[in-house]
């Protein structure tokens, strides 16, 4: 299968603390893949080494991006230039921009696939007012797609929760990522929202051909949606396989129930 | 009505009141003629004026928590709560010109009916405009607590003054080249500080500030120390040298102009890729850095446009004092510049505007009460903070409305 991320042997240390330790991973393209594991696990610390955030202490990243067949190396690099080269992710505690609106949030995301420069700002040329005019067609086409249009020009502080945490995935789709990370999307949701999250995550894979690697709780949204299943205990893999292996692996069972699966 | 508890409340704070300015207020000791006096008239005067206070304190207190109340229910029940003031004179067309035509004509003919004296208050206010407006790019867009900001306004003086002294060059020459040198030192001093935020970056911003008037104060061969630089020329017009009375007319046109061009700027990168990058810096630096904004290159052009702005008037404000020296760049300098920002409402251009008049006119018109100016700056600005936390004029940033695709096609 092509691959669209590729992580050997990551390592993540914290002072005295290893966080990660020696994990090995692969989204393929249009997979969607999850990440579990029991609280503190390592999982964002994985999403934050992959996403430029944190340099890891060990390990490589490789990406190829759609229509490249070598995978590059971007271990290290700038966490703007990760989103650059086609990663997009969101986040665990919803960090939106609060005080700008809904669809200025998403035309945040448009930033880096434009390019108006101070000078072009001064002027407005033609070209510079093409520009802004697509950026905020476009913002507002992804919120359509996310179901979001109706708050267009309200402010992101004012929306629901669930709304939040898809404005966030509607931010992320505006930079146009070849792989989407989500960390803990139906966090904070309603069965309905989670259900529509559901059915919008497998849209994003199936009609924008967009990879996703998420990281979930929700065991039932996990089992329902991805192809394959990661799973991580302090900072190292312990299982891998479909949602059906991973059921029933008696390592996993334990790591999540503790003592009592003894008994 | 005043209730009971009320009073029994002022009474407790005129007592603390008279406690506290006892030592102060009441007692004079004369070492001449080793007497102690008892006023005993200023306790009074005090007792009686914390007690009202505290009612009118009281009063306003309460003002204010209705109104509170009522926003809160107009968000709940959804409807559109009412603009402020001034977005609602921005949208009536029918007040926004006339009063837009009717401020247009008092700038241009303020230097003729006012005197020389109110037209150089006026461009003291102009300059400080224009620093506002800059300082408004850092810590009112970008949100970056810029507290050194007087550096930049110093590198504009002493370039035209020291370029001035050792080549001649004309204040024309000076103005492009000051504006380069400031973002030239704002680079430069944005540099070391892209990993800090907040109350770090406001100590060593703070830092850099001092540096710079120490620099100036103390390396003689360079800037000529305390003692300064005189008899640095007005701006001519067309190589013509003109009175005192008309080059101050001159000046007033000159900064009536770089203020326009400044408020074009402004407002335009306001509504552009860079100014929401700059909002967005603000609201939240990691979540900017994952949507593909380059956090170091942001930051810098807002310390470089902020920078540039104010060395371009510090270069006006030369050619209007024709001496430079380090007592007009001190720290005092940059919190005044920091008041109007925050006064007149971040990130907003009117209220940087309104910020800088009401805070550079008023200590002038009031010198008769100059003794008591720095209380007042301080009362206003605690008042400020506790009823219009937004500023006077709290930010009109126009936002991105989206008004439908068809209207879209058309415009
Ligand atoms: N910046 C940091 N400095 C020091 N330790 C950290 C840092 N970030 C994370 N850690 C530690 O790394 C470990 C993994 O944290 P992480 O947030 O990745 O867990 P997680 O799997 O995302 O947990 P959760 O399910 O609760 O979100 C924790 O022990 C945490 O305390
Ligand atoms: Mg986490």
């Amino acid at each position: 299968m092509e691959c669209a991320l590729k992580v050997q042997n990551l390592s993540m240390d914290f002072g005295g603390l290893r966080a990660l330790d020696d994990l090995d991973l692969d989204v393929g393209r249009n997979e969607i893949v999850a990440l579990i594991g029991p609280n503190g696990a390592g999982k964002t610390t994985f999403f934050n080494c992959i996403t430029g955030i944190y340099p890891p202490t060990e390990g490589d990243v490789l990406i190829s991006a759609r229509g490249k067949d070598r995978l590059e190396r971007i271990n290290g690099i700038k966490p703007n230039k990760v989103t650059e080269k086609g990663l997009a992710r969101t986040f665990q505690n919803i960090r939106l921009f609060p005080n700008m609106t809904v669809l200025e949030n998403v035309m945040i995301g448009r930033h880096c696939r434009m390019h108006a420069g101070i000078l072009g700002a001064v002027l407005r040329g033609p070209s510079t007012t093409r520009e802004e005019k697509e950026a905020v067609k476009d913002s507002y086409a992804i919120l359509e797609k996310i179901g979001l249009a109706q708050f267009v020009n309200e402010f992101a502080k004012n929306l629901s929760y669930g709304a939040q945490r898809r404005l966030e995935i509607a931010r992320a789709m505006a930079t146009e990522p070849f792989l989407l990370l989500l960390d803990e999307p139906a966090a904070g949701m309603n069965p309905n929202e989670t259900r529509e999250l559901d059915e919008l995550i497998k849209q994003i894979r199936d009609k924008e051909g967009i990879s996703i690697l998420l990281i979930e709780h929700d065991m039932k949204l996990v089992m329902s949606m991805s192809d394959r299943i990661f799973v991580v205990d302090y900072g190292r893999k312990i299982a891998q396989g479909t949602p059906n292996e991973i059921r029933n692996n008696p390592v996993v069972i334990k790591a999540y129930l503790g003592e009592e699966a003894d008994a | 009505m005043i209730k009971l508890n009320e009073i029994k409340r002022a009474f407790l704070v005129s007592a603390w009141f008279i406690f506290l300015t006892f030592p102060i207020m009441v007692i004079r000791i004369n070492p001449v003629e080793h007497i102690v006096e008892w006023r005993w008239k200023n306790m009074a005067l005090v007792g009686i004026g914390s007690f009202f206070l505290s009612f009118v304190w009281n009063y306003l207190m309460k003002q204010k928590e209705p109104g509170f109340k009522k926003t809160e229910t107009a968000e709940k029940t959804d409807t559109i709560p009412p603009l402020p003031p001034a977005r609602r004179i921005q949208r009536e067309k029918r007040i926004y010109i006339p009063a837009l035509v009717a401020i247009g004509t008092l700038t241009i003919v303020f230097p003729f009916i006012f005197s020389m004296y109110q037209t150089n208050i006026m461009v003291s206010a102009l300059i400080y405009i224009m620093l506002g407006l800059g300082l408004n790019i850092v810590v009112g867009l970008a949100g970056l607590l810029d507290l050194g900001y007087v550096a930049f306004y110093a590198v504009g003086a002493y370039a035209y003054a020291l370029l001035n002294y050792h080549f001649g060059i004309s204040f024309w020459m000076a103005l492009p080249i000051g504006g380069v040198l400031g973002a030239v030192f704002g680079i430069l001093l944005g540099f070391p500080v892209l990993r800090l935020r907040g109350d770090y970056l406001a100590i060593v911003t703070l830092g850099f500030g001092e540096i710079i008037h120490i620099i100036l104060q103390n390396w003689n061969e360079f800037s000529f120390g305390p003692s300064g630089i005189a008899n640095i020329p007005r701006p001519s017009l067309f190589g013509i040298d003109l009175s005192v009375h008309s080059s101050t007319i001159y000046i007033y046109y000159i900064m009536i102009g770089l203020c326009i061009v400044t408020i074009f700027v402004v407002n335009r990168l306001q509504n552009s890729r860079i100014g929401r990058a700059w909002v967005a810096l603000r609201e939240d630096e990691l979540a900017c850095q994952a949507m593909g904004i380059d956090k170091a290159k942001t930051k810098l052009t807002a310390f470089a446009l902020g920078a540039t702005l104010a060395s371009m008037a510090g270069v006006v404000f030369a050619a209007k004092t024709t001496f430079v020296n380090p007592a007009s760049f001190t720290i005092w300098e940059s919190i005044i510049i920091l008041c109007i920002v925050v006064m007149g409402g971040m990130g907003s251009i009117i209220g940087v505007i309104a910020g800088a008049l009401v805070l550079i006119l008023t200590p002038e018109y009031l010198r008769a009460f100059s003794e008591y100016r720095m209380l007042a700056f301080g009362t206003m600005l605690v008042v400020m903070m506790i009823f219009r936390p937004g500023g006077f004029i709290p930010d009109v940033r126009r936002i991105y409305k989206f008004e439908g695709v068809k209207s879209m096609d058309k415009s």
